[in-house]
């Protein structure tokens, strides 16, 4: 990792708590919730299951939330404000049948937006979160060009109301952290509680790498498939009933 | 500099004399017209940096530029101006490397058309970033995994190259390096190259893009776009300098070019029919060739009528092409690069990418949409002040290097009004 990296990493969890902390301390690993400072741990796979049959195409809960916690509202045009989640309506063409789901970055293990990056802003973490450190991004939108999902956005304005947790800038690309700050706090990320809070519960989050974790129970009982299975890029998003 | 092209007009009728002696500018008035040209040149480098500028603080939400369509008309003239630099160190090369007279005596042009072309590809591609500022950061850290972060040094080594390789043509003492120093550029722009139609081909997820024939393709499109800048320029400095190109030698460039030219349709054509091979590329391809609106209309009229078969039938004719015709050819070519360059980037993203297969899609984000985008001032005005840059890096070099062909002047002799075959650099006015 390089210092900015660390630097993103540990700035977001630091900022978060209150505290200011040396970068690059390296506390024992573990698997669930992280101290300010420890690094990601490869033990961990962070992955979202979305089930889209419990998906109401009405809602927008998570959108909302996720703009809500990281700071996105915009007034600009749709096709030029962030988005790093979405609602799809979607109809099946052979049959005519209707569905929705949410759509974000995929958190793919060999994700592409990472190769194509020429400054290594694009990165994975150990636990499988894809990040853009917004302090190495020449705005290049290279990875926008290689992203097969469509996941990310480019900040097209000049920003105001930051989060202090979320770090954004003008001129760089985005998109959805899986609220990383959320979790290395132990938390769920907010489009998560946000549907379950709506009363849908469509989308899962968990750790896949951990036998027990409900996702990884589910995943193994369950049809479950990553969009776009041809490509192998292997996502830590994986879509079910679709 | 366009303004005088009636003075090498003789050369359309070969050897007859002309019917009124041309009218060359006296020194004083020269110089004049050298700093009008410059300053036009520097004028559009600011209004380039007064676009980007403009960009920067207002952000992009002030291009047509959208979170689908993330390359747009900057990419254009910036893709066009890089691949155009390649493919116009051509001439030097067909000189150097392959030991042709005619070529190797503008090779010198031939290479500062290179940097200056590169110069102005990367002043729209840097300047279009969103943190233009940054230009440091993409200097110093470098993924090696990343075909842009291959770009930045295959661009780098060019510019080192080719400025080697205008010191071992210019300095006589260096003069024994210059074909070593030719193969080393000959050898770089054709990895270059690659290296640009890479940018597209490792984009697995774009209908567009993923295909291996865009590099071999690129190649070729470079060296029928390089040429024909160089004719354009080469013609101008001609009659700038009251000078006649000899027929001969017109007459092997423009079918030069011609051969270019239809050797490139036939990469494109390649390319689209192994698309079209492609069941699930069939959506894509007739948004592009058919149904597309302005992408269609900019390939099929742009493209294969403006820019190829119109300047065939020109440069492919039986008769010699004059200094007019081959000027109007080759700027049809380069017309046709930038119609063919637009469908081809901004076509390609404007095509919804297929995400859920087997489901049409809807969203806010334009998923399963044709984004429609239209270039705004701020981006044309970009792309002219890199037009700009690569023009006044032209004049300025020519008038302050010696990059006139020097060995086959036809001069006009303004007492008897009688063109002159001379071969030596006497009869050159300097350039
Ligand atoms: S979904 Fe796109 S942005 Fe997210 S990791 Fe995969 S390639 Fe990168
Ligand atoms: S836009 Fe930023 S994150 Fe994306 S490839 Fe360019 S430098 Fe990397």
């Amino acid at each position: 990792m390089t210092s900015h990296r660390r630097a993103w990493i540990t700035g977001s969890a630091a900022a978060a708590l209150g505290v200011a902390i040396a970068p690059g301390i390296r506390l024992i690993e573990v698997a669930q919730a992280r101290t300010s400072g420890e690094a990601a741990s490869a033990k961990v796979r962070w992955g979202l299951l979305i089930d889209t049959s419990k998906c109401d195409s009405g809602c927008d809960a998570c959108v909302k939330a996720c703009s809500d916690e990281n700071g996105l509202q915009s007034a600009i045009e749709d096709r030029q404000r962030p988005q790093w989640i979405r609602k799809v309506m979607l109809t099946e063409v052979k049959t005519g049948r209707q569905a929705s789901a949410p759509m974000m970055c995929q958190h793919c293990a060999e994700p592409p937006c990472v190769d194509v990056c020429p400054t290594g802003a694009s990165f994975k973490r150990a636990d499988g979160i894809v990040l853009v450190d917004r302090h190495a991004c020449i705005g290049c939108r290279y990875c926008m060009m290689a992203c097969p999902y469509k996941a990310r956005s480019f900040v097209h304005e000049p920003l105001a109301n930051q989060r202090a947790q979320v770090p954004r800038g003008q001129g760089c690309v985005e998109s959805c952290t899986l609220c990383v700050h959320r979790v290395d706090r132990g938390e769920q990320p907010a489009c998560v509680e946000a549907c379950a809070a709506a009363g849908r519960g469509a989308i899962l989050f968990g750790d896949l790498n951990d036998a027990n974790s409900e996702i990884a129970r589910r995943v193994r009982a369950l049809a479950t498939q990553p969009l776009r299975a041809d490509l192998g890029l292997d996502p830590g998003v994986r879509y079910q009933g679709l | 500099m366009s303004a005088s092209f009636t003075a090498a007009a003789p050369s359309e009728v070969g050897a007859a004399p002309p019917a009124a002696p041309p009218t060359l500018p006296s020194p004083a008035d020269e110089v004049r017209r050298f700093w009008a040209v410059a300053a036009f040149g520097a004028l559009l480098v600011a209004i380039g940096l007064g676009a980007a500028h403009f960009m920067e603080t207002h952000g992009h939400a002030v291009t047509g530029m959208s979170n689908q369509i993330v390359w747009g008309l900057p990419h254009v003239f910036a893709i066009f101006m890089i691949v155009a630099a390649s493919g116009v160190l051509n001439v030097a090369s067909v000189g150097s490397v392959f030991g042709q007279t005619v070529y190797k005596a503008r090779a010198p042009l031939s290479g500062l058309l290179s940097l200056a072309l590169l110069g102005g590809g990367l002043f729209v591609l840097m300047l279009d970033l969103g943190r233009p500022d940054r230009i440091v950061v993409a200097a110093t850290h470098y993924n090696f995994k990343s075909v842009f972060a291959w770009n930045v040094f295959l661009y780098s080594g060019l510019f080192a190259i080719v400025a080697v390789y205008l010191w071992t043509l210019m300095e006589r003492r260096m003069n024994r390096y210059a074909p070593a120093a030719g193969l080393a550029a000959f050898i770089w722009r054709f990895v270059l190259t690659t290296g640009t139609g890479s940018i597209f081909a490792f984009l697995v997820a774009r209908q567009a893009y993923a295909s291996a024939l865009l590099a071999p393709m690129f190649i070729v499109l470079s060296f029928a776009w390089g040429l024909a800048v160089f004719l354009i320029v080469q013609s101008a400095m001609y009659a700038w300098n009251g000078l006649a190109l000899p027929v001969a030698i017109q007459r092997r460039m423009t079918r030069l070019l011609g051969i270019f030219v239809a050797a490139a349709a036939y990469m494109v054509l390649v390319y689209h029919g192994t698309q079209l091979y492609a069941t699930k590329l069939h959506g894509f391809e007739r948004f592009l060739l058919l149904d597309g609106g302005v992408y269609p209309l900019l390939f099929w009229v742009g493209y294969v009528g403006l820019g190829t078969l119109w300047p065939l039938t020109l440069l492919l004719a039986p008769s010699p092409l004059g200094v007019r015709g081959t000027v109007l050819a080759a700027a049809l070519v380069v017309l046709g690069g930038f119609a063919f360059l637009y469908a081809f980037i901004v076509g390609g993203q404007a095509w919804p990418l297929d995400i859920f297969s087997g489901y049409t899609a809807s969203s806010t984000f334009m998923d399963g949409q044709v984004d429609a985008y239209t270039p705004r001032l701020p981006e044309w005005l970009l792309g002219l002040g890199g037009l700009g840059l690569a023009f006044l890096v032209t004049a300025v070099g020519v008038r302050v290097l010696r990059f006139m062909p020097q060995d086959d002047f036809a001069r006009f002799d303004l007492a008897a009004g009688q063109p002159v075959a001379t071969t030596g650099t006497t009869a050159a006015r300097k350039g």
